[in-house]
């Protein structure tokens, strides 16, 4: 990668920083940002996944293929998609789902939380505030942490295993409900070792609270899911900061994709306002009264309050919701009835459909139109990474600004922890994302 | 022959899901046993650290879709001992290949605002057709075990045990019954590559062949048997055969064969 050719005339040389290949993130990436005159100039986060034409390519499948077509978009957050694209088909067929089959859905994605979040703050973040390179060179020093995290990740492996079939694109999700629903037997398995979990993550969350945490609180438009009932998962409202409240189908009547110049790259906004976040800190800070005794007692006792706007304590954040999610997989299993039939029929309708569910790192939204005979005519979809691009360059901005005395090489390691906190998910975002033509 | 120290390890992407190179984070239990055995020098993944080149032994996951990888992989196979490719993607050019069969301008203009912007080849390609590859590991995803099996026939210098034949013989195995002739539902396990341990099948579901073609396997028979007892349509067998290994050349002729001119997108 190298920076457009620009001509300077200031008496300064401008001050670059710049990552080629953005480590520990999902897919590739990489940073570049111009300081002219102690002036942080430009940020630009330069995708360069190269692209795959999901959106094209649904052209014409099958409506029951799209939540395993749509898994192959991330490998980290499979059950999202197969989520998102399940509740946007059975939206355009009218069908809703209750009882045991929407607690299985909710079963699934504590799984992944659970796998998802312990990965990242394990191996891709907690080594940046302990200055290490990596969770393996963490574990030299350190074993007993990493050794937690790997076996709460495997814990959150299990339940997608077991009602998914597999961790990575689970085989078991189809339009309605499951294939075959695990009998309660089987989930019971799960039991002692989510009461395991429980302990280790509240050990987590004690220790994540001890890092030290960079001075950062932008004034975040947080945007997440918000459900009368429950902590969100597969449904909701979609509710920000700044007062925005609206059902899901309205969500390109609030939102638009935008091609911001000095990036080259669509950028998801709202309307008429700008850059809005979303992810762990905007469901927290949105849901907090729908967390359980026990989340909202950690919480207190670690000094997170009701709202986190710092961006680097979304390691605690995450922590908290692992703990939630263990709680709801454990109330989940203990009132589980196995159901007559693991799926309802879905009959295709013509029409369009949407579907918004709250994957690891924040709303992922999906809209299909689709024709009598249930073939795909449209597909959109919009992930959570590239819905907070545009934030985290503008946070960016302002964190380098704040940091521009320290040297080069600790400045360059904080940027990319800064990025990281976000927990971006390049392989997600690329479908819409530009590819930089700038590379090498 | 094995190594006298740790083999170097490299993990490469190309166009993918990130999905095959999380297997070995996944593999939790084994993970610190691995990393014991050699030293990881590249894995961004996971890792900031880069150690330079040469390496003994480069997983590379993803398939080639633009001209700047091509150059990317020849300079990896430089600086391999050993090059094994990992899933779908970079073994048959993965899901992404279905831009083969079609106009990738119509394809661009779909998904981005200014296709100008985009610099894409007209294909995915798996990596095997550009440069000579040592192992070839199926799946979408791969099998975990099946890639701790096969770092460490390569660290120890002996044959990965990874078995050929079909999902069909993995089932037998396992005592599922049989879906396609129990529940009349179609099934690409007579003709699918063995990996996943008859996943779907115990599932109530049948193949949809995310391991690829199995060796030698007898499509049209298998097409057959779809049209004539389970009224399965041209255009649904072209969807099954374009799926996330459509450009194995086992799966692309099948398809081909029962595709009718049709409209471009």
């Amino acid at each position: 990668m190298t920076a457009p050719a620009k001509k300077s005339k200031k008496e300064k040389p401008p001050r670059r920083i710049k990552v080629d290949y953005l480590a520990r993130v999902e897919g590739e990436g990489g940073l570049r940002v111009k300081i002219r005159n102690e002036k942080v100039q430009d940020v630009k986060l330069d995708i360069f996944e190269p692209p795959r034409f999901f959106e094209a390519f649904m052209h014409e499948r099958r409506f029951t293929e799209a939540p395993d077509i749509t898994a192959r978009i991330c490998g980290i957050c499979p059950v999202a998609y197969q989520m998102s694209s399940c509740h946007a088909m059975e939206d355009a067929c009218g069908v809703k789902l209750d009882g045991p089959i929407r607690e299985l859905r909710r079963l699934l994605y504590c799984g992944e939380w659970i796998e998802s979040h312990v990965l990242h703050v394990y191996m891709l973040h907690a080594p940046d505030f302990l200055g290490y390179e990596s969770a393996i060179h963490l574990a030299a020093d350190h074993p007993d942490p990493v050794k937690r995290g790997l076996a709460l990740k495997k814990i959150g492996n299990d339940i997608v295993n077991i009602v998914g079939g597999r961790e990575i694109h689970p085989i078991n999700v189809r339009l309605g409900g499951f294939y075959r629903a695990p009998t309660k037997k089987e989930l019971s398995v799960l039991v002692p070792r989510l009461e395991m979990a429980r302990d280790m993550t509240i050990d987590t969350i004690r220790w994540v609270a001890t890092l030290d945490f960079p001075d950062l609180e932008p004034d975040y438009e947080f945007v997440a899911l918000r459900h009368p009932d429950e902590y969100p998962f597969n449904e909701g409202r979609l509710v920000s900061s700044k007062g925005l409240d609206f059902p899901i189908e309205e969500f390109y009547d609030h939102i638009e994709e935008v091609h911001v110049e000095h990036s080259n790259a669509l950028h998801s906004r709202v309307k008429e306002r700008g850059a809005y976040f979303v992810g762990p800190q905007a469901r927290y800070s949105l849901n907090y009264d729908q967390l359980t005794p026990l989340c909202k007692e950690m919480a207190e006792e670690i000094g997170l309050g009701k709202v986190c706007r710092n961006p680097f304590k979304s390691i605690v954040v995450r922590s908290i919701e692992t703990l939630y999610a263990v709680e709801e997989a454990l109330r989940i299993i203990g009132s589980y009835e196995y159901p007559d039939k693991p799926y309802v029929e879905v009959e295709p309708k013509a029409g369009f459909g949407h579907g918004c569910t709250e994957a690891p790192r924040g709303i992922l939204y999906h809209r299909y139109q689709i024709d009598e005979q249930g073939l795909i005519r449209d597909a959109r979809i919009v992930p959570p990474t590239a819905q907070n691009q545009m934030r985290v360059e503008e946070d960016l901005v302002e964190f380098i600004q704040k940091n521009l005395e320290l040297p080069q090489e600790d400045l360059t390691w904080k940027c990319e922890q800064a990025i990281r906190n976000y927990d971006p998910c390049i392989s997600c975002a690329t479908h819409f994302l530009k590819l930089d033509l700038e590379r090498e | 022959m094995g190594f006298k120290r740790n083999p170097k390890l490299a993990v490469w992407k190309f166009a993918s899901c990130d999905g095959c190179q999380l297997s070995l984070l996944d593999c939790e239990d084994e993970l610190l046993d691995v990393v014991g055995a050699v030293d990881i020098a590249y894995f961004p993944e996971a890792s900031r650290e880069y150690v330079k080149g040469p390496y003994d032994v480069s997983l590379v996951e993803g398939s080639i879709t633009t001209a700047h990888d091509i150059k990317r992989i020849k300079r990896i196979r430089k600086e391999s001992k050993f090059l094994i490719t990992i899933g779908a993607c970079a073994t048959s050019g993965g899901i992404q290949a279905l831009k083969n069969y079609k106009n990738v301008e119509d394809f661009i203009s779909i998904v981005y605002a200014r296709p100008d912007y985009i610099d894409t080849l007209d294909t995915s390609t798996p990596i095997g057709d550009h440069i000579p590859v040592d192992f070839e590991l199926r799946g979408c995803p791969i099998n975990k075990m099946q890639l701790v099996e096969v770092i460490s026939a390569f660290v120890f210098g002996r044959k990965p045990n990874v078995p050929h034949h079909s999902v069909c013989l993995e089932c037998k195995l396992k005592g599922n019954p049989c879906v396609m002739v129990a529940h009349g539902t179609p099934c690409m396990g007579p003709i699918t590559h063995a990996g996943c341990d008859a996943l779907c099948t115990a599932y109530n579901r049948g193949c949809f062949g995310c391991y690829g073609p199995m060796e030698t396997p007898n499509t049209s028979s298998l097409s057959r048997r779809w049209q004539e007892h389970l009224n399965v349509s041209s255009d649904d067998l072209v969807r099954a055969f374009r799926g996330f290994n459509t450009y194995a050349e086992a799966f692309r002729k099948e398809s081909e064969a029962h595709d009718r001119p049709r409209q471009e997108v």
